[in-house]
């Protein structure tokens, strides 16, 4: 569904470069024709919306992430930012309860320092990016670590619990299904069919777009780059606040464990789905595809005992690295001499 | 001339007949060359004429769709990718190969350093990287670091690399584009020493003055045509100019209409400074062409920069129609109707991995939203306008900006610049490293909008351009205007007195 709703008109605007497009459209069908064969049960109807709704975390970070590289930066503390941000979600509502109940009132209020918490975090990176002028790998980098231990210190080392009476009026967010879908895959739909457009449609995608391919001719053609940059990291932060505020009721808890190794996964779809790492050229249609790839590698190997799944890391790193390589051929091609 | 006692040598690297197409295109047409030992052979020709593609088939970069390639006399196929380096054949791009981080010594000696046992041989690197540059007279310590160099400098470190690589055939693309006068001296006494060595050198410039002082024969390309291979003893450089263009260059400069000395003034300057201006005070008046002359460094670039806001200043005063105005970013300076043209049209002037439409609406975006959303269409049809008046000339509009001529982007820079539709453009360097064709073009697109009452100040290090454009000139040294010349002032002599600081007026405006 998603994939084809936003991989389309991509393909309108990059006609010349159909293989590169296209590349993981196919990679995809690949995966799902192997998975078919190997266990008819991986098209059914639950497996697939199951997927849908594993890939909707890592696919809406991975948005908030393209804007990010396309505009030449990095943010490695998503993962982090998802867990500190979990945690004091948890933490607010549970202290709501006595004055609001456990009513949908007190999940709102959840859901809204959620989101104020992640253009928070996103504004901090992106300020010491551009006005601190520190690198975003050391920024974020740093960021990671600080969000990380904090979410352990909220928790005292242990797990951070949602109030079980909150947990029943909260958990539909997961678990209900709207139209045939689950609301993640919603969410999902939603944060696709904006992000495209705003990346493609608007002079924010543009902007980040010269910036990513030079920030000196941004700055020289009049772009605030500073400030664009910022709404880059605001945007990353507002997509894990978004991620966020539909993980939490899956199991209703945040931990020093929560959100591992999600900053990777979402650069590693970003990365397959065809926006270049040095910025300058980004494609969110891709970016979906490569959360979908991603989730669905997971899939097949829990599927299957073909493959142990312990070795899922080594099919997802495997497909990074082949994507990539991919895409390095067809640049090359590109090349052509003056006119 | 030497070329005369060469004539019986066997020629060092020798294109037959070599014709080259990409894919669809053809870009050479059955064209000859040949460069012998201990000679200068300029390759010259208006952008897109095939010069780089030429150059890149003698490097071994390209092999040729048809013809064949002598070396020492011996048909050869030349290793791709720069490895006919190994053969004595070196290639210097026009954008310098040099490691910005590393210094003089290990940039020489970059993939074939010295070693004992498996520790690097730094003493006798830094020895022989010393013995090398005193050979070629160039003060550099081995230890600088090349980002610490000026370009003239970086160059000279290309050239003691090739070197250092027992170069048999140097192949220069431009290599003069960005240096200053005096570094062109410089380097054309290296380029004495290199021929007494007997290394033959492809020299291409768009410099006539240039090759007529050192190039020994000269050939001449037009549209993937060898056109001629002459001695340059026999062409005048107005023939080469003929020849390049293939029509009469009679009118470079477009005529010189007097301005209105009441027109009224739309930009004054007063009183500013920054780290690098001194205090400098001047008026722009309706429909005027002012010149900003001096030496590299003089604080012309700085002093446009600060008023256009992209660099902030200490003090001073902008009036804009008598307005006091102060931009705290370009796009405020835009909006007011002063635009500024940057002289580095690569690193700052159009982004090189897109195409030519995102590149031509990103100064003046905001005038190509429509309810938030990109106007593509308009976009398409400013694309359009643009390529017409400003006869750029792409071989298709999916072609990346970078992969376009110098003359093209330049000429695409200026269509962007103009979308934002300037009161004042500020014009740096405007025909840095393009073809004569080209420039006589530009030229005439600054007279246009002149006469259509626009006001322009060109910044520029090439006197000739200065004195055949401008209505008036100022002349910068050390961060201060030193004078003002106009009207039949306005000649080689006395701006040189002003830029040296033989002469300075007394502070006026």
């Amino acid at each position: 569904m998603s994939e084809n709703a936003a991989a389309q008109p991509t393909k309108k605007s990059w006609p010349e470069i159909d293989f590169k497009t296209l590349g993981p459209a196919i990679a995809l069908l690949i995966l799902c024709i192997i998975g078919y064969s190997l266990n008819s049960a991986f098209l059914s109807e639950g497996n697939v919306t199951n997927l849908l709704t594993r890939s909707a975390f890592i696919g809406i970070i991975a948005i908030g992430a393209t804007f990010v590289i396309t505009a030449g930066g990095i943010d490695l503390s998503v993962g982090s930012m998802a867990a500190v941000i979990a945690g004091l979600m948890i933490i607010i509502m549970n202290n709501a309860v006595d004055t609001f109940g456990s009513g949908v009132a007190t999940v709102l209020i959840g859901c809204g320092c959620s989101i104020i918490l992640g253009i928070g975090a996103g504004w901090i990176n992106g300020v010491l990016t551009t006005k601190g002028k520190i690198e975003a790998f050391i920024v974020t980098l740093g960021t990671m670590g600080i969000y990380r231990s904090l979410v352990t210190y909220f928790a005292d080392g242990g797990t951070l619990s949602l109030d079980f009476a909150i947990r029943g009026t909260y958990r539909p967010v997961y678990y209900e299904s709207f139209f045939g879908l689950p609301i993640p895959v919603w969410v999902f739909i939603a944060v696709s069919i904006v992000g495209w457009v705003l990346l493609n449609r608007t002079a924010f995608g543009r902007f980040c777009t010269a910036i990513g391919s030079s920030e000196a001719v941004a700055k020289y053609s009049a772009i605030n780059v500073d400030r664009i940059k910022t709404y880059t990291y605001i945007i990353q932060g507002l997509c894990v606040a978004l991620a966020t505020i539909i993980y939490v009721p899956r199991l209703g808890s945040a931990s020093g464990s929560t959100g591992v190794l999600w900053e990777l996964e979402a650069i590693a779809a970003v990365i397959i789905g065809g926006t270049v790492l040095k910025g300058g050229y980004g494609r969110i249609g891709g970016t979906i595809l490569g959360a979908l790839i991603l989730t669905t590698i997971g899939n097949i190997l829990n599927f299957t005992d073909l493959i142990s799944n312990y070795l899922n890391g080594t099919m997802q790193g495997l497909i990074i690295i082949i994507a990539v390589w991919l895409q390095r051929g067809s640049w090359g091609k590109n090349k052509k001499t003056k006119t | 001339m030497p070329s005369h006692e060469n004539s019986d040598i066997t020629p060092l690297l020798c294109a037959d007949r070599v014709s080259m197409s990409f894919g669809e295109v053809p870009v050479l047409f059955s064209v000859s060359f040949d460069v012998k030992a201990g000679e200068v052979h300029a390759l010259i020709g208006e952008n897109g004429a095939g010069k780089s593609t030429l150059m890149k088939i003698l490097g071994g970069f390209h092999q040729p769709t048809s013809g064949r390639i002598l070396f020492e006399g011996e048909p050869t196929a030349l290793p791709p990718f720069g490895q006919s380096e190994a053969l004595g054949i070196v290639l210097i791009h026009q954008e310098l190969n040099l490691a910005e981080q590393m210094t003089v010594e290990e940039n020489i000696f970059l993939g074939r350093e010295h070693s004992r046992s498996i520790f690097l041989d730094r003493k006798s690197m830094t020895e022989l990287t010393r013995k090398y540059l005193a050979d070629m007279g160039v003060d550099i310590s081995p230890s600088t670091r090349i980002s610490d160099l000026s370009i003239a400098e970086k160059q000279m470190v290309e050239i003691v690399k090739a070197m250092s690589r027992d170069a048999k055939v140097l192949i220069m693309d431009e290599p003069t584009a960005v240096l200053t006068e005096a570094e062109t001296e410089l380097f054309f006494r290296q380029v004495e020493k290199l021929k007494a060595k007997g290394v033959a050198i492809v020299f291409v410039s768009h410099k006539l003055p240039e090759v007529k002082k050192i190039a020994d024969r000269v050939t001449i390309l037009r549209d993937g045509q060898w056109i001629a291979t002459k001695s340059t003893s026999d062409l005048t450089m107005d023939a080469m100019a003929q020849m390049m263009v293939g029509r009469e260059l009679s009118n470079l400069y477009p005529p010189k209409n007097e301005t209105d000395v009441d027109a009224e003034i739309v930009l004054a300057v007063r009183n500013m400074r920054t780290s690098e201006i001194n205090d400098v005070s001047f008026d722009l008046r309706k429909g005027e062409i002012l010149g900003f002359s001096g030496l590299v460094g003089s604080g012309r670039t700085a002093l446009f920069e600060a008023i256009c806001g992209i660099e902030p200043f200490e003090s001073g005063e902008i009036f804009v129609d008598g307005v006091s105005t102060h931009f705290k970013s370009v796009a405020e300076a835009r909006d007011a109707g002063i635009t500024y043209l940057t002289k580095d049209r690569k690193g700052k002037g159009l982004l090189l991995q897109q195409t030519m439409r995102p590149n031509l609406s990103l100064f003046a975006l905001p005038k190509f939203v429509k309810n938030f959303m990109m106007d593509t269409d308009a976009e398409e049809a400013a694309l359009k306008r643009g390529i017409r008046r400003f006869d750029i000339r792409a071989r298709d509009p999916k072609v990346l900006v970078g992969d376009m001529s110098g003359g093209n982007q330049q000429k695409l820079l200026l269509a962007k610049t103009m979308e934002c539709e300037p009161r004042i453009l500020i014009i740096d360097e405007p025909t840095r490293g393009i073809d004569v064709g080209t420039k006589q073009q530009i030229y005439h697109f600054i007279a246009a909008l002149a006469a259509d009452g626009m006001s322009v100040i060109v910044i520029s290090s090439e006197m000739p351009e200065i004195i055949g454009v401008c209505h008036r000139v100022a002349v910068m040294r050390e961060g201060r205007i030193t004078g003002f010349v106009s009207g039949s002032e306005i000649n080689e002599t006395e701006i040189v007195r002003y830029a040296a600081g033989l002469k300075e007026a007394p502070a006026h405006v």
